[in-house]
């Protein structure tokens, strides 16, 4: 086992790896930048290292900091965390220069799945269904027009490299197609740097679900069910639970040994994540997130699996501890994130000074929060400060302990989303287990909720 | 004269006129960018750009004067 781990990342996903680094009885190092030197997740480390100024792309984007500063502190292992560098191929290979463990997976695995082109041609060979659409990038509009034709409209135009909402465009016939290509395109080249994209079907509101798996280098591949997060707003999501619920056993089985196959398919080892879209009964293979995500704890709270600390024992070339038939889901479990934004004013990310911050207790209730009383939410980062997870028996009764929970939950200095919450948790959209799009994107209900 | 003001703590990413351009009401004059966002900043009526307060870069704070129309 590893001696001492250094987090490459900051807030609440660094505090809860470090957390995980306490109980396995390893040294942790935390990196932070200039402006950062008094955060939670600093304090908790057993060293810190200082990366640079406050701008990411100045310290914690920079991969010869970070190489070096697990140079200095003697750290044998590094664990990204999520964003970041966490999918970044540089910082894969710059450890395996260095002889430090990365903890992810292995860099082909990370390859096959970096390219949404690729992957899609990967998972489709493999026997993974995908959204119907171009296996091939899109050459020019005429090559465009041909393929949508084919796939029937509304089509959706993907940039290759597409994430977090950016690269992604909807035709609704041949006419605005020109358009779409060249909005996906664009963003697909500012973002990501490639403008390759591919055309898919547009599914209208479909329900957004992925499959958590696990993978040692044993050639043991597991899944720990799924997770629904389809309560998005710009395709960033605000609300996830698990299980999910519109999935019967019986899809369930079947769509994790689908996410299990396509693990398999490119040799995964790590944790990752298969997402899908859910229409109906038929769930279609998206994209394949190749590090811990912000809604593990989900899965955590139903399954008693510390996922992190089984990314770090696979590290370090452990075998899994348990089987698949060992797993099971328990219950129903629901996160909130509390970002620093004000929905009453469509999302306005709000930096500031936390003035009070006060966490609800109680029995299922778990916070994994980066911030604290007298803490600075600087615009240089992500406006995720902490999040909420509540467990109950089932949904009903998990979303009641979480509308108690977020009632508990006092943030004052900043706007956040505390209160978008306590309004969505008690709308009939939500009891009903829709997707919650006609009020996350209704601008006179998001300013009612601001005294929620 | 009506003065548009930044509604957050922001970088200023994008200036999309300059002074002398005429605008209409909910022309985007501007891009900020915060916490990983951009903040599009419309004009909330029409008229003539008779002054840009900050350049590309620049750090504001809720509050501070963007754009003054005249």
């Amino acid at each position: 086992m590893f001696r001492r781990v250094l987090v490459a990342n900051r807030g609440e996903i660094a505090v809860r790896v470090i957390r995980s680094l306490r109980e396995l009885g390893i040294g942790a190092v935390a990196v932070h930048s200039e402006v950062e030197a008094d955060a939670l997740h600093v304090r908790l480390a057993d060293e810190a290292v200082c990366l640079g100024p406050g701008p990411v792309a100045e310290s914690y984007l920079r991969i010869d900091a970070v190489i070096e500063a697990a140079r200095t502190t003697g750290a044998d292992a590094i664990h990204p965390g999520y964003g970041l560098l966490a999918e970044n191929p540089g910082l894969v290979a710059a450890c395996r220069e260095a002889g430090i463990v990365f903890i992810g997976p292995n860099e082909s695995a990370m390859a096959s799945m970096g390219s949404k082109v690729a992957a899609r041609n990967l998972m489709s060979t493999a026997g993974v269904p995908v959204v119907p659409g171009s296996l091939e990038a899109v050459r020019d509009l005429d090559h465009g027009l041909v393929l949508a034709e084919d796939i029937g409209y509304p089509i959706a135009v993907k940039a290759s490299g597409a994430g977090g909402g950016k690269g992604f465009r909807v035709a609704t016939g041949p006419e605005s197609l020109e358009a779409a290509l060249e909005g996906a395109s664009g963003e697909g080249e500012r973002f990501f740097g490639d403008p390759t994209v591919y055309l898919e079907r547009y599914l209208d509101d479909p329900r957004h679900v992925e499959v958590q798996v696990l993978a040692d280098t044993h050639g043991n591949v597991v899944h720990l069910f799924e997770r629904d997060c389809s309560v998005q707003r710009r395709h960033q999501k605000l609300v996830e639970e698990a299980p999910a619920p519109q999935v019967s056993d019986e899809l369930r089985e079947r769509i994790g040994a689908i996410a299990v196959g396509a693990a398999r398919a490119v040799g995964y080892t790590s944790a990752g994540t298969i997402e899908g879209l859910l229409d109906g009964d038929e769930f279609y293979f998206l994209e394949m997130n190749t590090r811990i995500q912000v809604e593990h704890c989900v899965t955590e709270m139903i399954t008693g699996v510390d996922i992190v600390a089984e990314q770090i024992r696979i590290a370090a070339g452990e075998p899994l501890s348990f089987t698949q038939s060992d797993l099971t889901v328990n219950g129903h479990a629901i996160e909130c994130r509390i970002n620093a934004e004000n929905a009453a004013k469509n999302f306005l990310p709000a930096p500031g000074a936390i003035e009070s911050y006060v966490e609800p207790t109680g029995v299922g209730i778990r916070v994994d929060s980066g911030i604290e009383k007298g803490s600075q939410v600087l615009p240089y980062y992500d406006p995720m400060l902490a999040k909420l997870v509540v467990w109950g028996a089932d949904r009903e009764q998990a979303t009641a302990a979480m509308s108690a929970a977020l009632a508990d939950f006092e943030i004052t200095g900043v706007k956040t989303l505390l209160p978008f919450h306590r309004a969505l948790l008690g709308t009939r959209q939500w009891a009903a287990a829709e997707t919650c799009r006609d009020l996350v994107e209704d601008r006179s209900w998001l300013r009612g909720t601001a005294d929620a | 004269m009506a003065t548009i003001e930044s509604d957050t703590v922001a970088v200023v990413w994008k200036v999309l006129v300059a002074e002398g351009d005429a605008v209409e009401d909910g022309d985007t004059v501007m891009i900020l960018e915060s916490m990983k966002m951009e903040i599009p900043v419309e004009a909330e009526e029409s008229g003539t750009v008779s002054k840009v307060h900050v350049e590309v870069g620049a750090s504001v704070a809720e509050g501070d004067p963007l754009v003054t129309l005249g």
